[in-house]
């Protein structure tokens, strides 16, 4: 019988995706592994750029990252407030709510661009602030849409039985709601800080990179991804070890933190 | 019962099954015993949790599309030749669709498929292998005015299932269902979705299909059962504590529990 | 008063995504003014991109990049499509939850690794199979094209499986009561049943394939030239920017503020259409 046939192949074709996926992740996680754990020694961590070891440049991205994450929580959730707490249902909030969306998804290449042109140029040389700032660029909208999404999860009731007891609606949305979605939200925003340690498009033209220990954010600022970029290029060997050392930790940050994210999900749910 | 024997004609039985979910400790159905007679409206009742519904996912073998379920005894099938069949040996895949295309299955909540009310009633004799137009045509138009709803969709037979109401949804699963033109049909709580007036239509329906199928249909609603079936079997956590006739089963049940539950006393 | 206070703070918050959108058009715009006056739409298919003396003038065209942004993701979508949707398939049909639970899982991992990684991998461990394989010299479009194609995959096939998660189990339980096998379910209930979903994780990924910068610009080989073979190194609008933005003054960098908005105006219509093919499913 044919279509029996065809309900086979397309079964086999869809377990070897699957296998071919997993077999993609265990192979760039075995050569970063391999190649990292080989590359890294104790000076790695203690040295900076200039002396070969990335210490400058995981301070200058956790910087950067901190100060993204630091500008964008609150205004990404007084802004998710309002979509699901205030404006809910109206034609602007899901005007609002779209716009937010198809930000989340714009190149990142054009956010550096963008905060180039508005923070570098006029300024006349990359600096931290700039790198900050298209970091939480970026940010924004993930905090949004979790925040909206989360916020969604919350019981009407609990919001009903706040006001039945007299409280006003912003203490009720601040002591209330946000509490009771507090898990999700937290989760998210540990989501999007991974997302965003791991970013080097907006920040090449913006933080642009420096080689030497600083915390000077108006000045060019140190960031691994951007010295992975040049050192993977640079044809020495001391160079690309150094690259995959770095790809290395960064990986292992970003997949701990997801994997963090994930395990508070489920055990809090 | 006995006495009996002889004048029935079965067209599944049911013979010391036990049903285990995948990872459960206990089973859920012990030792069943049913027979189920040919063209006859065949009830189960029950409280929630009884396993009614377990027992009739088991009578097209619906449970295997989750691993780990365990069987135990023989689920009988009387096929058209005279051979009997026992349908907890089937393995293929091809054997199961045959088994689903012969005992049909209609479910609590009306399953619309995103598609026209047409190709809703052809899909499952497209399935079959069906390709004339003519033929499809012929066999949905009789497959909709078998199950009542003809008149209500004739004209509209290109539109979405979906705009349908919930009663009319429901009708139109049975007569997809109907158009595989299948031995058994299997209900599952069919109107426990639809307001009284749908539900009555459906009652009705099923009473009909009786000339041209054997209908076995789960219910919580006593008097549902009482009204349509000609058999009742009453089951209690997992065992069948009582099957007779429907009018025996609901005026002089012999077991004290059928009895507590007919007159309301728990469930 | 309190209440009002937050409440104004709140909707400033939800109207800066607007103005940020906003602020990104306006500005890409009035940089790319000069270039936009000089070439004005030729730009778009004008091959050649020759500085001037002295960084004067010069002759500025955005074809070459935007071939290659377009051809590096056609590529990718064309591998990555039917590899995320069995993937998908085999997630919600196929695995038990034992087997699918942690494939779930590692696809997400997948999804997250950042995608510098993703091109520092592809550039010493893919594109020499490549070129041992299919010929040229490692780097190019075909490499390029490939390994977006696996940075795409998990995200494509995550949103995927989640929409067709959605279709309620007793639709697909109907079906197979009708006779109809796994595949039949997955075409003619669960595929239609998610479809908007689909499509829309489809459009987004394209989305992103085209404004994906790291992963390209390891491996497509960055050079301005219109490829004749598939393997030729050539370059995308991504990369172009990452590369010589910074170096550029006056004309030549208002052509890349030309490209950027380009770009931007392609992933906003892009993106937004996913927008519109989820609006059905998402709304709550």
């Amino acid at each position: 019988m044919n279509r029996l046939l065809l309900n086979k192949v397309i079964l086999v074709l869809s377990t070897l995706s699957a296998l071919i996926g997993i077999g993609f992740l265990f192979w760039i996680l075995a050569t970063l592994s391999y190649k990292g754990v080989t590359s890294i020694h104790w000076s790695t961590f203690t040295k900076d750029l200039v002396e070969g070891g990335i210490r400058n440049l995981l301070v200058g991205q956790f910087t950067m990252a901190l100060i993204a994450t630091v500008i964008a929580v609150p205004l990404g959730m007084m802004a998710g407030i309002y979509l699901r707490e205030y404006g809910h249902g109206s034609k602007l909030a899901s005007i609002i709510r779209n716009l937010s969306d198809v930000m989340m998804s714009a190149p990142s290449i054009v956010i550096g661009v963008f905060v180039f042109a508005l923070l570098v140029d006029p300024v006349g040389t990359y600096n931290g602030w700039a790198g900050a700032v298209a970091l939480a660029i970026m940010m924004i909208p993930i905090i949004i849409s979790t925040t909206d999404n989360m916020l969604a999860l919350v019981p009407q009731e609990l919001r009903e039985a706040g006001i039945a007891l007299g409280g006003s609606k912003h203490k009720i949305i601040l002591q209330v709601v946000i509490k009771a979605a507090k898990v999700g939200i937290t989760t998210g925003i540990l989501l999007s800080f991974a997302r965003i340690i791991g970013e080097t498009a907006p920040l090449l033209f913006t933080s642009a990179n420096n080689q030497f220990f600083t915390m000077d954010l108006s000045g060019q600022f140190p960031s691994l991804t951007v010295s992975i970029y040049n050192l993977a290029t640079y044809p020495d060997e001391a160079s690309r070890n150094l690259a995959w050392a770095a790809s290395f930790i960064l990986t292992m940050i970003v997949l701990l933190i997801n994997l963090f994210g994930r395990f508070v999900i489920r055990n809090k749910k | 019962m006995a006495k009996e024997k002889a004048a029935k004609e079965l067209v599944m039985n049911v013979k010391d099954f036990s049903f285990t979910y995948a990872g459960a400790p206990k089973p859920s159905l012990k030792k069943i015993n049913l027979p189920v007679e040919k063209h006859k409206i065949t009830a189960m009742i029950g409280p929630s949790g009884c396993g009614k519904s377990t027992l009739l996912r088991a009578m097209n073998r619906i449970h295997d599309l989750y691993p780990g379920n365990r069987y135990e005894g023989e689920i009988n099938l009387y096929k058209e030749d005279g051979s009997i069949e026992n349908i907890l040996h089937l393995r293929k895949e091809n054997d199961f669709i045959k088994l689903r295309q012969e005992v049909g299955m209609i479910f609590q909540k009306p399953t619309p498929f995103p598609m026209s009310i047409f190709d809703n009633v052809a899909y499952g004799l497209r399935l079959s292998g069906i390709k004339n137009k003519s033929e499809l045509e012929g066999r949905v138009e009789k497959a909709l005015k078998g199950a009542a709803i003809w008149d209500e969709t004739k004209d509209r037979l290109k539109e979405s299932a979906l705009g349908m109401s919930g009663g009319q949804q429901q009708r139109l699963c049975i007569a997809r269902a109907v158009a595989l033109k299948p031995r058994v049909l299997l209900f599952d709580e069919p109107t426990s979705a639809l307001d009284p007036i749908s539900t009555s239509a459906i009652e009705e329906l099923i009473a009909e299909l009786k000339e041209e199928v054997s209908v076995v249909i789960v219910t919580h609603n006593m008097q549902q059962a009482s009204r349509l079936s000609d058999y009742t079997a009453f089951m209690y956590l997992g065992d069948l504590i009582e099957y007779d006739k429907t009018e025996k089963i609901f005026l002089n049940p012999s077991n004290k529990l059928t009895e507590d539950y007919i007159t309301g006393r728990f469930g | 008063m309190g209440g009002k206070l937050f409440r104004n703070f709140s909707f400033l918050s939800a109207t800066l995504s607007f103005f940020i959108l906003v602020g990104i058009f306006a500005v890409l715009f009035t940089y790319a003014q000069d270039a936009m006056h000089t070439f004005g739409l030729d730009f778009l298919f004008n091959e050649q991109w020759e500085p001037g003396e002295d960084d004067e003038g010069g002759i500025f065209g955005g074809y070459i990049p935007i071939v290659g942004t377009l051809l590096s993701t056609v590529i990718a979508m064309v591998i990555a499509v039917p590899i995320a949707m069995g993937i998908a398939i085999f997630l919600t049909e196929i695995a038990s939850v034992k087997v699918a639970k942690p494939v779930s899982i590692s696809i997400e991992l997948l999804a997250a690794i950042p995608s510098i990684i993703y091109g520092m991998w592809g550039l010493f461990y893919f594109a020499p199979i490549v070129q041992k394989t299919v010929g040229g010299n490692g780097v190019g479009l075909l490499t390029a094209g490939i390994v977006l194609a696996i940075m795409i995959i998990p995200f494509m096939a995550a949103i995927t499986r989640d929409s067709m998660n959605t279709t309620p189990p007793v639709l697909k339980e109907s079906a197979y009561a009708m006779g109809a096998t796994k595949f039949d379910v997955i075409k003619d209930v669960v595929m239609p049943y998610s479809k908007g979903g689909i499509i829309g994780s489809v459009i987004l990924a394209l989305g992103r394939a085209l404004g994906e910068t790291m992963a390209v610009a390891f491996l497509i080989g960055s050079v301005m030239h219109l490829p004749k073979h598939i393997t030729d190194p050539t370059t995308s609008i991504p990369v172009l920017l990452a590369n010589n933005f910074a170096e550029a003054e006056d004309l030549e960098l208002s052509s890349m503020y030309y490209l950027a908005l380009i770009l931007f105006v392609v992933s906003f219509v892009v993106i937004s259409l996913a927008k519109f093919y989820f609006f059905g499913r998402k709304q709550r």
